[in-house]
């Protein structure tokens, strides 16, 4: 007899994997019986997960980490054996702001240090002007697209509290925001972006993986003691995932993958749009220019899917620097514990060929070296902070 | 319970608000103000400053809350979400009935719960109605496939309305099925033989 379990979703690429593991038929082959349930906000994933209604989650890894340490909400340990996607993320922005911002550069804009320098400009003439600040959106507090863009903005001199104005929107509010002026600028996950960009009221100004070259974007999250109950089960869950996430990764695949990801019940879009974010090839503005990365989105690539306790650390980092988190060692040691490459190991049997590049699993585009022992050293080197 | 206490409830069901409104003002609370739509949300809640949001689970302006007590907490205005970190039981129960509340802290926890304990029935009250609602048209519809089914029997055979039901209660018993199913199995067949 298969076992029943109940994993909550959010509509988005990164959900691949899960979907993948469905509706193909890798859970059933591992002897489980998967029921994806669609849900409409992150807090509403984290809430139903936290208190069991589901066995596991598609979560921000901020989020996991933030639901381990118990800030925000209530403390519900987390952990993970495997990871959803690493990277995935966008900035885009409208075409006054893009504008604005070529116009104050110094160098090629598609570089993210030119382009924060610029942003740091344009924020300093509207203050001048007596304008109102500008106003971005992100999906979570405790989520990579709040990261993204407070470390893109501070890197060129912008505090994100205090000279613009950052806002929660659910993913599928962005654009409509971005259309009707209530947003400048958003940081959101695929396939949201290039929505706005087909709509022809935005340019992706960033992707993600120009900030950094690895982030760990959404993991399957389980409970720390549910874990312990279903060694069997977790173990079974992740081998059916990361038989998705070959098989997500393998190109000839792509097209069926495409028309599963955009099913009814899934994430219903275009097969197209989800297309753009896999291949790493996306339509950046209206007029139809592309931009390629082999990074966009790394599902199953690259040991994407092998979680990394250097993430753990570095989103810990980001909580410290934007006063959501106390720095201790405790904390640490906690957020790194989320990420267990040790179950992944023993699930798949054979460990993925880890990359070598970056040397500290971030690769920052500013040069930054991150060290996962040294937060406090980390974050000394950098002016804005809270 | 402090009928001074500010509640603020969020949710795009009027009906189920005005359940739960009603069964505040019942339990003596006087300060409810009812926000249907969401835009604006953060601005009005703001405004009115309230010592407790009750939300429809399912709103999606609940990260743009999550948000907001983040925004508080950093300009010394604490709050707490749900009743207590150690009541596991009243947070299942709450978001087992689809309602989320926000408290802020320092209202007291027994009285919280007596709010949160009226919110998960009167939820629940609201659930039933619509399993009922949900009952009563697929009654109502049963009843339309029967009548259709009597009139082709009749036509069919020549019979009266009460010779045709008998006809179908007959064979639903045979059959061990409701008499709705046979006459939609009939109703179905005269369709395909047309």
């Amino acid at each position: 007899m298969s076992e029943r379990l109940r994993i909550g979703f959010i509509p988005l690429a990164d959900a691949a994997a899960l979907i993948v593991a469905v509706d193909k038929g890798f859970c059933a082959a591992e002897g489980l019986d998967v029921e994806l349930v669609r849900e409409i906000s992150w807090a509403n994933v984290r809430d139903k997960f936290n208190i069991g209604l589901f066995d596991a989650a598609h979560l921000l890894a901020p989020m996991a980490v933030a639901s381990s340490l118990g800030i925000g909400h209530i403390k519900v340990p987390v952990i993970s054996g495997f990871g959803l996607g690493v990277n995935g993320n966008a900035i885009t922005v409208s075409p006054d702001l893009q504008a604005a911002i070529a116009a104050m550069a110094e160098g090629d804009v598609a570089d993210p240090l030119v382009s924060a320098r610029a942003l740091a400009r344009v924020v300093a003439e509207r203050k001048a002007l007596g304008l109102e600040p500008l106003i971005f959106g992100m999906t979570f507090p405790f989520s990579s697209h709040n990261y993204d863009l407070r470390f893109w903005m501070a890197t060129g001199g912008v505090d994100p509290d205090e000279d613009v104005r950052l806002v929660v929107l659910p993913p599928p509010y962005m654009v409509e925001s971005l259309a009707n002026k209530h947003l400048d600028g958003f940081c959101v996950g695929a396939p949201w972006n290039s929505v706005a960009i087909d709509l022809g009221i935005g340019h992706i100004l960033h992707f993600a993986c120009e900030l950094f070259q690895r982030a760990a974007e959404k993991m399957l999250a389980v409970r720390a003691s549910w874990a312990e109950g279903h060694p069997d089960t977790l173990a079974r869950l992740i081998r059916a995932h990361d038989r998705a996430a070959q098989f997500i990764e393998h190109e000839p695949n792509r097209d069926e993958v495409c028309s599963i990801l955009t099913a009814p019940g899934r994430i219903e879009v275009t097969p197209e749009l989800i297309r753009r974010t896999l291949d790493g090839r996306l339509k950046v503005s209206p007029d139809g220019r592309i931009r390629e990365t082999d990074r966009y989105l790394l599902v199953g690539r690259e040991a994407a899917a092998r979680p990394d306790p250097v993430q753990g650390a570095w989103n810990y980092a980001q909580m410290v620097r934007w006063g959501q988190a106390p720095l201790s060692a405790e904390l640490l040691a906690a957020a790194k514990a989320v990420f267990r490459p040790d179950l992944y190991d023993a699930a798949v049997g054979t460990p993925p060929i880890l990359p070598i590049a970056p040397a500290d699993g971030i690769g920052e585009c500013t040069g930054t070296h991150f060290d996962p022992d040294d937060i406090a050293g980390y974050l000394s080197a950098l002016s804005i902070r809270r | 319970m402090d009928p001074l206490l500010k509640i603020v409830i969020v949710d795009e069901n009027p009906v189920r608000a005005g359940i739960l409104t009603e069964g505040l003002r019942e339990a003596g609370m006087t300060q409810i103000t009812y926000l249907a739509a969401t835009t604006n949300l953060l601005a009005r809640i703001y405004e009115i400053d309230p010592d407790v949001i009750l939300i429809d689970l399912e709103n999606p302006s609940r990260d743009m809350l999550e948000q907001m007590f983040q925004v508080s907490r950093i300009v010394k205005r604490p709050i707490a979400m749900f009743v207590d970190q150690s009541d596991t039981a009243s947070i299942q129960a709450s978001v087992d009935a689809g309602v989320s509340a926000y408290i802020v802290d320092g209202l007291k926890k027994e009285r919280m719960k007596h709010i949160l304990d009226l919110c998960i029935s009167r939820f629940n009250a609201f659930a039933h109605l619509e399993t009922e609602l949900h009952r009563a048209r697929s009654a109502l519809d049963d009843r339309k496939v029967i009548d259709r089914a009597k009139g082709i029997l009749m036509k069919a055979k020549g019979l009266t309305e009460e010779q045709a039901y008998v006809l179908l209660r007959t064979a639903a018993m045979n059959e061990k099925k409701k008499i709705a199913e046979i006459a939609q199995s009939v109703v179905t067949a005269s369709e395909m033989l047309k």
